[in-house]
């Protein structure tokens, strides 16, 4: 993908597409000084609930093994720090470990617990709250209101779905990089017209116009982009990054791994990793050094493997890190370990610390927000103590 | 505030069209639950029992393949098998243009909308092999002859059935305790059905019950199971001895039986929460994101006084005033846009009949996706949003509006003339600005795509 989408294309063609620049809110000029600051963070939910323990293998604890007979026992992992291992299907990504690029914490959750439901959780883990409240919005889109100079395209929520986590009162740009819209010129003014009669319509269309490259004929029928679209989501992201855009979300689709895990995992993984490899080749040395790539996940699934080679819903998770911006090769966190007594509920890994808390901090050092600002409105509530130091 | 027949059509079937008048009353909507289903016998869709025997063929051919004797003979046999799946993948297509016809021409539209709402409800996909195409056939099975019914029954059959006892895992929960449990290592509990169960497909996750009840229900549950030959199967030996307390009721004895399993169903179904839960999904899919709670609780109501009679649950919903707000609300999820499209051009049938996979792939199912809604691809077992904003963004309406300029004249070669278009697919709903625009478009493709697009057909 070239640089297809940058502004002065995007002024360009929508002079073609016949509407009227002035009056496009889309479009206005914002200067280079106002652009705010020079990180990229991008944000990928995870869903389904990953499985921490066989993603980060706590190979050290003496009882990982016995909890997971046929999990622990498949193709060996990649020797982390002596005491984790990497998952064998993300063993591509142990050059970033290995260049410090690559991090994770372990152990962490939302504040989300007993039932265990993915749709609950995944609510929650976006709303950053104790509970929920949908007229807050997303964490994402409350840290952008705290963003000096964000406008639309600062953030981008990319895919066929809404991320929840980025929905708010800053303006966001929702977009999947395979929709494409082409009307002609007087087309476009009447669709104008007719949507402007409702106002969420007439939104969705500015927006439309606004991200569609507008070439190909019009009256054209809808189609797919070739390719894999976890490779087209970070490609297309890449692209976004290396302009005015500072902050990506998108999601992850299939770490619910009831059954058969070694096979619906690996696959969940391998996608996570091209996915990360995508956005580290398209992004360059230059852009990549500044961004931080964060994975979370509505919660974590239970220690012991269940009758069906998988595992179910747990409690306490992992995030990872990764980025030229993240302080890697290590495993941040407090491991509560695998013993019965140790185990929340005597069932999941025992949270150790909030995964808004991390969130906050990588917040803080990305977007350069302030630890009070975090604490009142990101994620009210929440008390940042002692940070970390996840990113550089 | 009262019946009208284009809101009947509009709100609670499946669109205005030329072809059909809509319902003249309330009697007649629920009368259409009751009378022949019309529009399953024209446009027929493999029901289960048949498909199951291509998951026989399936599992012949993968015992063959496993006692194989030459590696030039599994070849043979795994082509065979790739082939099949071609087969079936075809069919299930066409399957998918039936589910469109009937959409476009029945003169029961609420029945449609109640299919595709229960189904949504309890959603169920295969996951490998032939169970992918199984969607339809599961649906005739399991949902369409159930909607009338009690909510117990219907409970039942989504449950227990193969595709949802394949989706959610079901087959491979095995009681610890069992004689299987007991004989084979590395088996066990699988908790996700009876998960589901509670959270989705009954109480709701609101709904009084913790991990406990989970568990217990997931060990009550043990034994259900399936096979290609038979279908639905009670396997005695996987099920966990002993009783089960779900939600502080007791179920079962000593040796496990498969009546306890349909009593905590029952249950479940008659539970309260339960019938807030229905009578909430209901009034949102219905009427709008946010119902109005005095409707709810009428449901509700009428709910528990009839234990969950669900044509009692309908009448109900579509004898009170709030259900007759003349402002359109809900925006259309991507499969009701286009099939609602197709039915006010009147779409022919023959036009899909006997159109090949490649083109109904390229008119409807890949557009499907770019809509965000794949066609029986849920991302999950709560099936789709009812948020009218996941179906409002740009990407989606960007595909939308892309489908409204282009498919129509594909569809009807002979392009109907937009100014006559606007009223048969919105009647008075066609504002002023809307049919001035229509009539002022350059084509008539660009006015077809106009009205497709308005506001006023997106939602309902």
């Amino acid at each position: 993908m070239s640089d297809r989408l940058t502004r002065r294309n995007l002024l360009g063609r929508s002079l073609a597409l016949g509407c009227s620049v002035a009056a496009s809110p889309l479009l206005t000029p914002v200067s280079l000084a106002q652009t705010p600051g020079q990180n990229r963070l991008v944000v990928i939910i995870l869903r389904g609930g990953m499985d921490a323990i066989d993603v980060i293998r706590p190979f050290g604890d003496p009882n990982y093994r016995l909890a997971r007979p046929t999990l622990a026992a498949d193709a060996p992992h990649a020797d982390l720090d002596g005491f984790f291992g990497l998952n064998p299907a993300l063993g591509d990504l142990m050059p970033l470990w290995e260049n410090g690029e690559l991090a994770a914490v372990h152990a962490v959750a939302t504040p989300y617990r007993n039932k265990r439901s993915h749709f609950d959780g995944q609510d929650l883990l976006e709303s950053g709250l104790v509970a929920l409240d949908p007229a807050q919005g997303g964490w994402l889109n409350r840290a952008l209101q705290l963003v000096p100079g964000a406008e639309m395209r600062t953030a981008f929520g990319l895919g066929q779905g809404v991320q929840r986590v980025l929905e708010g009162h800053a303006p966001v740009a929702h977009w999947a990089p395979d929709a494409d819209l082409s009307l002609s010129a007087q087309a476009l003014i009447r669709a104008r017209r007719v949507m402007s009669e409702d106002a969420a319509f007439a939104r969705a269309l500015s927006q439309a116009v606004a991200f569609s490259s507008g070439e190909g004929g019009s009256n054209r029928m809808p189609e797919q982009a070739k390719g894999r679209a976890h490779v087209n989501i970070a490609q297309y992201a890449a692209t976004q990054l290396q302009g005015d855009t500072r902050v990506v979300a998108f999601s992850l689709n299939g770490w619910d791994t009831h059954r058969d895990q070694r096979r619906g995992l690996s696959r969940a993984a391998e996608q996570l990793t091209e996915t990360i490899l995508t956005l580290r080749r398209q992004l360059g040395p230059n852009v990549w050094g500044k961004t931080t790539v964060v994975t979370l996940s509505e919660f974590g699934r239970t220690v012991a493997e269940n009758g069906s080679k998988g595992t179910d819903h747990g409690t306490g998770g992992a995030m990872l890190l990764a980025g030229g911006a993240v302080r890697g090769g290590r495993v941040f966190g407090q491991w509560p370990g695998l013993e019965e007594a140790a185990l929340y509920q005597r069932r999941d890994l025992m949270p150790t610390a909030d995964v808004r808390e991390m969130a906050a901090w990588v917040l803080r050092a990305s977007l350069g927000l302030d630890a009070g600002d975090l604490e009142r409105s990101v994620f009210p509530g929440l008390r940042l103590e002692r940070d970390p130091g996840l990113l550089l | 505030m009262g019946f009208s027949p284009e809101l009947a059509e509009i709100r609670f079937g499946c669109g205005l069209t030329p072809g059909v008048a809509p319902p003249d009353s309330v009697a007649q909507m629920l009368g259409g639950l009751f009378g022949p289903d019309v529009a399953a016998v024209r446009f027929p869709i493999e029901d289960f029992p048949h498909f199951r025997a291509r998951l026989m063929e399936q599992q012949r051919l993968a015992r063959a393949m496993r006692k194989a004797e030459t590696p030039a003979r599994k070849a043979a046999l795994r082509d065979e098998n790739r082939k099949r799946n071609k087969a079936t993948r075809r069919q299930s297509i066409a399957w998918f243009g039936q589910a469109l016809l009937r959409w476009t021409h029945t003169p029961q539209g609420f029945r449609e909308r109640l299919v595709r709402f229960w189904a949504d409800h309890f959603t169920a996909q295969g996951k490998r092999g032939v169970m992918i195409h199984g969607g339809l056939p599961y649906q005739e099975e399991a949902i369409r002859p159930h909607i009338t019914g009690r909510f117990e029954d219907l409970l039942f059959a989504a449950v227990t059935h193969p595709l949802m006892v394949h989706y959610l895992d079901q087959r491979h929960s095995v009681g610890p305790n069992s004689p299987i449990g007991q004989k084979k290592r590395n088996t066990g509990l699988n908790e996700n059905l009876a998960r589901e169960v509670i959270e989705l497909h009954t109480l709701g996750v609101g709904g009084p019950y913790d991990q406990a009840d989970v568990r217990q229900l997931a060990e009550l549950f043990t034994g259900i199971s399936y096979v290609p030959d038979k279908g639905f199967v009670y396997r005695a030996k996987a099920a966990e001895p002993g009783a089960e307390t779900v939600l502080g009721k007791r179920y079962g004895g000593e040796d496990a039986r498969f009546r306890d399993i349909r009593a905590v169903l029952r249950d479940l179904a008659r539970h309260p929460a339960t019938a807030d839960h229905v009578a909430r999904k209901l009034a949102v899919h219905f009427l709008s994101d946010a119902p109005p709670p005095d409707l709810i609780a009428h449901l509700a109501a009428r709910y528990r006084e009839t234990d969950g009679a669900l044509d009692e649950v309908y009448r109900a919903l579509l004898s009170h005033p709030l259900a007759w707000v003349p402002g359109l609300q809900n925006v259309k999820p991507g499969f009701d846009f286009v099939a609602s499209a197709c039915r006010a051009l009147g779409v022919p049938a023959d036009r899909l009949a006997g159109a090949k996979p490649a083109s109904i792939n390229r008119m409807f199912l890949g557009p499907l996706k770019l809509m965000g809604q794949p066609w029986l691809r849920s991302f999950g077992p709560d099936g789709w949003s009812e948020l009218d904003g996941d179906w409002l963004t740009p990407q989606g309406q960007a595909a939308r509006i892309g489908w409204a300029m282009a498919a129509p004249s594909t569809l009807t070669p002979d392009l109907i003339d937009p100014r006559q278009f606007v009223v048969e697919a919105l009647g008075s709903y066609a504002s002023t600005v809307l049919r001035r625009e229509v009539h002022g478009a350059e084509t008539r493709a660009d006015g077809v795509g106009l009205v497709l697009m308005s506001p006023a057909f997106q939602r309902r």
